[in-house]
């Protein structure tokens, strides 16, 4: 699934692990210096998303189950709004998300969060990812099937 | 009917307060955490998510916690609090196709693009009682092939080798699914309603019906195809954004089962295909389930119906544990009132089967038993009617 830069980043954080996203938000935050002040406008709160799978992994959808979801819109004191939605109960992380989606719409922050928050956390992801991958790798099998003797 | 009792609440209370003090075991050794079942008892976590139908691995590992390790009152603790949840969204449908691989087999086709995967499992082990574990030996940590730089592209098998079309093709139409949360379930029920409520029942359940099967009552010669575990990026959609969005992965387990061929006089022979879908690690859960799943298409596909895991409405309507547990269990409550009315059937039976007999009637030897014997079948099955009309959760 592609995204637009602003779904990338609600992607990126979501994956991303709220301890993570909170040391380097301090971070950003002191180095801002001036960072903005926020309140939440709608939650957090948690719900559930009803998942969908589909036949055969590619036919007609049917309900899977459901899981817990939680989120939360965030206003600066400017007023720019910013959403934020992730799988599970955490309402900081939620809230951390939907702060980062506010701060990204002022083009002077960009850079530094861009620089400071989204890059490193994509570079643990991706490591994280890789491995995952390279765990899974050590596991790959060769199997042999033996001529049977008549 | 059932009549109601009231009282006992001394009584009730110091009976889970033992249950508690019970649950917590001896004090002199540590309290298990939440996070220690979630880390490593996570099959058991993922069984619950599973049955109760609700991902969210500590809310199930609290769940395990609280019940002491029943299984079935996990999935019921679990099941009853999903109740309390606001639905906020809907995903897209999971691609299971991109899924990030822990563990992906075929045994159906050796050589597959992204190769056979074993994974953390449990295949191969010699079922032998591990008694270093009992002295609390360390292990050692996973293997990792450090070179691997990222993960190959696992495709859907069934899709990829197909290209002469011998397997049968699941395309989406684009039916919206029924909601068995939503609309009570109405038999005949469709696919899509059938893999909801086999998704969210009971694995033993499954398992043993998928195990008649293969014994006979309703074969259908299946072949694991392929049977993938790993990370699933879910995504939803909301107002406030213009595209659907991650909002973060879960585990998941699927079998692609392949079965015996159909065919017809239009349609050349092809093999057919049974599914299944779980949360978390649950491979035999899927492996069973998509047994079931083609056995119950067998009226679709123009097999006699000659085994239990075939008849739609008898798999169903027992698969939830929550229900089963439910229905089974309320024969503890006091049935005293109910109980007594009985007893007085059963008296009266027996006084008029005396005074008949002593009137030395032969002919009407037995007569009034069977009579009564049917008379209190009746009164059973009223009853049994009534209460199991009421499905709760």
């Amino acid at each position: 699934m592609t995204h637009t830069p602003r779904g990338a980043r609600q992607r990126l954080l979501a994956l991303s692990s709220r301890q993570h996203i909170e040391a380097r938000w301090g971070a950003l935050g002191a180095w801002l210096g001036d960072f903005p002040r926020h309140r939440c406008v709608r939650g957090p709160e948690t719900g559930m998303a009803m998942l969908k799978g589909r036949t055969g992994g590619t036919g007609n959808a049917f309900h899977l189950g459901e899981m817990t979801l939680t989120r939360a819109s965030v206003a600066l004191d400017d007023g720019t709004v910013g959403h934020g939605w992730v799988r599970g109960r955490d309402h900081r992380h939620a809230e951390l998300i939907a702060l980062a989606d506010a701060v990204a719409q002022h083009a002077e922050w960009q850079e530094a969060l861009e620089t400071r928050l989204l890059a490193p956390l994509a570079a643990e992801l991706a490591e994280r990812q890789r491995r995952d991958a390279a765990t899974a790798a050590a596991t790959r099998v060769d199997f042999f099937t033996l001529v049977r003797g008549e | 009917m059932y009549v109601a009792v009231k009282g006992g609440e001394q009584a009730i209370a110091s009976a889970h307060r033992w249950l508690a003090d019970r649950r917590r075991g001896d004090r002199d050794r540590p309290e298990l955490e939440v996070a220690q079942i979630g880390d490593q008892l996570r099959l058991a976590v993922d069984r619950v998510m599973s049955e109760a139908s609700l991902y969210d691995p500590e809310l199930a590992a609290l769940a395990f916690k609280q019940a002491s390790g029943d299984l079935t009152e996990a999935v019921f603790l679990l099941r009853a609090y999903r109740t309390t949840l606001p639905r906020l969204a809907v995903s897209e449908p999971l691609d299971t196709a991109s899924m990030r691989i822990e563990r992906r087999i075929s045994a159906t086709y050796k050589d597959i693009p992204g190769g056979q995967i074993l994974g953390p499992t449990y295949d191969y082990t010699h079922r032998l009682l591990d008694f270093l574990q009992l002295a609390g030996a360390e292990v050692p940590a996973a293997e990792i092939r450090e070179e691997v730089t990222d993960a190959e592209a696992c495709p859907q098998i069934l899709e990829l080798l197909n290209d002469e079309g011998l397997v049968e093709q699941e395309i989406d139409d684009g039916a919206e699914p029924s909601d068995i949360t939503r609309d009570p379930p109405d038999y005949p029920m469709d696919r899509a309603a059938r893999l909801q409520m086999l998704a969210r029942g009971d694995e033993g359940y499954l398992l043993a019906l998928g195990y008649s099967t293969q014994r006979g009552y309703g074969r259908n010669h299946p072949f694991a195809g392929e049977i993938r575990l790993g990370q699933v990026e879910v995504e939803i959609h909301v107002d406030e954004w213009d595209e659907t969005i991650c909002v973060g992965e879960i585990a998941l387990s699927e079998c692609q089962m392949i079965n015996q061929f159909s065919g017809s006089r239009e349609a050349a022979p092809q093999f057919t295909r049974g599914y299944g879908l779980a949360f978390g690690h649950n491979e035999r859960k899927t492996m069973a389930m998509a047994l079931v799943d083609r056995a119950l298409r067998a009226e679709e596909l123009g097999e006699p119906i000659i085994g239990p895991a075939q008849q739609a409405e008898f798999v169903l309507a027992h698969a939830d544990s929550v229900d089963a547990s439910g229905f089974v269990s309320h024969l503890k409550l006091p049935h005293y009132v109910d109980f007594q009315s009985e007893l007085d059937l059963l008296r009266r039976l027996r006084r008029e089967h005396a005074q008949n007999t002593s009137f030395g009637q032969s002919e009407s030897h037995g007569n009034p038993a069977t009579e009564g014997e049917t008379s209190v079948r009746k009164s059973g099955q009223g009853k049994h009617d009534r209460e199991s009309g009421v499905h709760g959760l």
